[in-house]
């Protein structure tokens, strides 16, 4: 028994792979989760909407401002004016107070205010209207001391976008997007190992075929088969989990294609580098789905990471698309307000294509 | 009594038979050629006999002990080399020694007699320490020779163990199984080098699970009047 | 039409191939022989433009390995140690494939692999993963054919193949032979490498010889015998103590032994019988390449 132990500890030594596993995850896996975890929001942009801006309400907002939670993008003139800063995406919460909201505090002892949650990123928007919450009734503490007639506020909150505040919008569309890159990546990135591992790779490069040929080749059928893909995820999305479809169907099949292409393009990219399928395999997975799950904002709020963790989000594919399919399926909007995302996309993909032919060696 | 015996041994794979009702004796002291094609059965009959596969039926015997009942019993008195593998590659040599000195039970002290003993016999004493998979093909297979005989087992399996070895190699292998032979060790080999089964005392062909012939290399090619092991394998091929 | 220059090539420290010197005319089949680890393979898939070598230079029907590489590579047929076809395409999908990459039919290129292809006919239709060791060789062959290459590198075809089928295997390489295509194959046997036209023997990645295998064992320095007696072993061990004796190796049924001076054969023969041998059988043998090998295995140690 002995000396099998001994050869035991003597192999997993001397194979970097595992020690990578055994030590490199779990210390990478606790500062990540540490960081992530961490569910503080800073300085949201919202919009407030203050008819009568009188004392009571003004002191509230300042006392939101002072929090550090939050900070006033911009102050509306009407109702109607709220919709469209959420649908261009520049505030993340609008409050409005009713027009009398002092003298109703004074007069009648209540008032009521409305928090307003973009539930198209409904984690963030949760966080945002607790912290609003605990706020005013902070400030009704204080305004309560020193009165005889304690008043009461009531926040009244309220989903833009999921006013029935259906919990599937939270996180499928999260999971869709995590769902057609990880098929895509991970069914590219064995496809290249597996050839050099069964040694079909050897033939194929003695013949005329061109490494982009080879490389097209690859990721076309794949591309075809994520569409497919694709179209079944959305649809189980609407018709099972609820799901609206506000936008134009058009617009997000360009950009499912578009996304899947780069998820392609980064499955081959990990490809080239593998020497075979396991080796592929352990890549996607420590490359693409850890990183995808923690960084991209699909569970955790990128507010909430610090600068490191969210400037390194900004790397990860999941972390633009996003808000694409959150923006056409829930808000319905335009290729206009997703256009630096697009483009981002478009980058990537051009990059990494280009990134695996230079890395696609012709020799073994 | 003999050290090793198979008695109708038979191996089923569902429909297939991969060993057809096998009855053989090796005797004592005795080198013992395993001879067939790729496919004729001769692994799977090897691996009934070391415990290693549960026989469909019929017995198998090794230094007295029922292989099939008694699996266990049986590996503390038979060393095993197999073609594929038998030492530890990313292992030094001395480890790879020490390792199976351990796992045959040895104490500490035989231990180290028998590491300087075999590094000396093998002139591997330079290359101790060097990592198994560094070895040309044909030293790892006599250091993995000299690792199943650890334990001085009385009956060795040696399965195809100069397989692409080089010509001179193999030949200092073959010294190496006469020289325990000599010390009355038993042993069952398996090559498909027809020349090797000219070293053996007697030698068996198998051809589709069956024993197609069993006698000294001698009386076969007289019986099939033929000059070369090589041409009997052939005319029970073509049979 | 090959020549290889100073060729060397190590891996993670590892000395694969040693300063390799070759020269394979055109139209012939040139054998390299070895045994396993000897660096068969590496040199083939250098040959093959697959892998660079570290130092040395070789040219391909006039191409330089390293830069021309691509035009290489549409003159060669390769066919590699492994079976490195699609294990889960049928044998008719392989050569489709394998045609259209290379821009023919094989429609156009039939009658040239006909002589193979005919063997493989009956099983068109089935996975290439579920043919024999045989019929798998023939079907890399003939993707390695199908577009007419002037230069063949097989590695290693006979070794997991029935004799049967490694017989057939070599009537085609001889026929193709015939077409003037040059072939080089490697192999670990050496009744395989006397049918070759001449053989290099790789050894631990050098070259020990390269002629024409009757060219290598007439070349044999020492005088050589056949040895019998009725105990091989002791025999050995006896003859190792002659004299004479340069060498002494089992060879099947009779020892072989080289002297190292010419010795009469009644000596030998008084010598065995006097440690007590009986049945003693000594004539003298022309080398064969094994012999050869030995020899020159035991000179570069």
């Amino acid at each position: 028994m002995f000396p099998f132990l001994k050869k035991e500890f003597l192999h997993i030594l001397r194979d970097r792979r595992t020690l990578m596993i055994l030590f490199g995850m779990p210390v990478a896996q606790v500062l990540l989760f540490g960081f992530v975890l961490n569910n503080e929001i800073k300085d949201a942009p919202i919009a407030v909407l203050d008819p009568a801006g009188d004392y009571a309400s003004v002191t509230l907002t300042n006392k939101l401002v002072a929090s550090g939670y939050f900070h006033i993008e911009t102050r509306l003139g009407d109702a109607g004016a709220i919709e469209p800063e959420f649908r261009k995406g520049r505030i993340r919460m609008a409050l409005v107070f009713p027009p009398d909201f002092g003298r109703a505090l004074a007069h009648e002892g209540y008032a009521t205010v409305q928090l307003i949650g973009d539930a198209g990123d409904p984690n963030t928007a949760n966080a945002l209207i607790n912290y609003a919450q605990a706020i005013i009734a902070d400030y009704q503490t204080a305004y309560n001391q020193g009165t005889g007639a304690p008043v009461g506020i009531t926040a009244s909150t309220r989903m833009q976008y999921n006013p029935e505040q259906k919990a599937v919008f939270n996180f499928v569309p999260g999971v869709m997007t995590m769902i057609l890159m990880l098929i895509a990546a991970m069914m590219t990135s064995i496809t290249l190992a597996r050839e050099k591992e069964l040694g079909t790779m050897e033939v194929l490069l003695v013949s005329p075929l061109r490494p982009i040929q080879i490389l097209l080749g690859k990721t076309i059928p794949y591309l075809l088969l994520s569409m497919l893909n694709a179209v079944i995820v959305v649809l189980l999305g609407i018709f099972v989990f609820g799901m609206p479809m506000r936008g134009s169907v058009a617009l997000l099949a360009a950009e499912c294609f578009l996304y899947m292409f780069v998820s392609l393009a980064l499955g081959i990219f990990i490809s080239t580098r593998a020497k075979d399928q396991m080796t592929a395999m352990f890549f996607s997975a420590l490359g693409l789905l850890m990183p995808t799950m923690l960084l991209s904002g699909f569970i955790f709020p990128r507010e909430s990471m610090p600068w490191v963790l969210q400037k390194i989000g900004m790397a990860i594919p999941a972390t633009w698309f996003n808000p694409i399919i959150k923006g056409i399926m829930i808000k319905g909007v335009g290729l206009e307000a997703l256009a630096t995302q697009t483009m981002v996309l478009g980058g990537m993909a051009v990059f990494l294509l280009a990134l695996s032919l230079k890395n696609f060696k012709d020799r073994l | 009594m003999s050290p090793i015996i198979a008695r109708d041994l038979t191996k089923t794979f569902g429909a297939f038979t991969a060993v057809d009702r096998l009855n053989l004796e090796v005797r004592q002291g005795e080198i013992f050629g395993f001879l067939g094609a790729n496919g004729a059965g001769k692994t799977t009959a090897l691996r009934m006999l070391t415990g290693l596969l549960k026989p469909s039926a019929g017995t198998a015997e090794v230094a007295g002990i029922d292989v099939s009942r008694h699996p266990n019993r049986v590996k503390q008195r038979i060393g095993y080399m197999s073609q594929k593998f038998s030492l530890y590659e990313d292992l030094t040599v001395r480890e790879n020694i020490r390792l199976y000195g351990g796992i045959y039970g040895l104490k500490p002290a035989e231990i180290r007699v028998k590491t300087e003993q075999v590094l000396r016999e093998l002139e591997l004493t330079d290359l101790q320490n060097a990592l198994a998979r560094a070895l040309p093909l044909g030293w790892k297979q006599k250091l993995a020779f000299s690792t199943a005989m650890l334990h001085d087992p009385a009956i060795v399996f040696l399965d195809e163990p100069t397989s692409g070895v080089d010509p001179l190699a193999r030949r200092q292998f073959w010294e190496l199984i006469y020289a325990a032979a000599g010390r009355g060790v038993t042993l069952m080999v398996t090559t498909h080098y027809m020349e090797e089964a000219e070293y053996c005392a007697r030698v068996s062909i198998m051809a589709d699970g069956r024993i197609a012939a069993l006698d000294t290399p001698a009386r076969l090619k007289a019986r099939f009047g033929v000059g070369t092991m090589d041409e009997i394998f052939r005319a029970i091929r073509n049979a | 039409m090959i020549s290889l220059n100073g060729l060397s090539k190590s891996y993670a420290g590892v000395s694969a191939l040693q300063d390799v010197h070759l020269e394979a005319y055109s139209g012939e089949i040139f054998g390299i022989l070895g045994p396993d680890g000897a660096g068969k393979t590496t040199l083939f898939r250098i040959l093959a433009t697959l892998l660079l070598p570290d130092s040395g230079s070789g040219r391909i029907d006039g191409l330089d390995l390293v830069r021309d590489y691509r035009a290489i590579r549409r003159r060669i047929g390769y066919m590699p140690g492994k079976f490195s076809l699609y294990q889960d395409l049928t044998v008719g999908e392989n050569l489709e494939f394998f045609a259209r990459v290379f821009g023919v039919t094989v429609a156009e290129r039939y009658d040239w692999i006909k002589d193979i292809y005919a063997q493989l006919a009956p099983f068109r239709a089935r996975r290439a993963g579920a043919l024999s060791g045989g019929m798998k060789q023939k079907l890399a062959l003939s993707c390695a054919l199908i577009h007419q290459p002037k230069i063949l590198l097989l590695d290693e075809p006979g070794t997991g193949v029935d004799p049967v089928s490694r017989q057939e295997f070599w009537d085609v390489l001889l026929r193709l032979k015939a077409t003037g295509m040059t072939i080089l194959v490697s192999t670990p046997n050496m009744d395989e490498a006397a049918k070759c036209d001449r053989i290099a023997l790789l050894q631990r990645g050098r070259i020990l010889a390269l002629a024409a295998p009757d060219a290598l064992t007439t070349a044999y320095p020492l005088p050589l015998y056949a040895v019998r007696a009725e105990d091989m072993y002791p025999l050995i061990r006896d003859l190792r103590g002659f004299g004479p004796t340069a060498r002494c190796y089992a060879f099947g049924a009779y020892a072989h032994l080289a002297l190292q001076t010419p010795t009469p054969e009644s000596a030998i023969r008084h010598f065995l019988e006097s440690k007590g041998h009986r049945q003693v059988e000594v004539f003298p043998i022309p080398a064969t390449i094994e012999d050869t090998f030995i020899h020159l295995m035991e000179q570069s140690a």
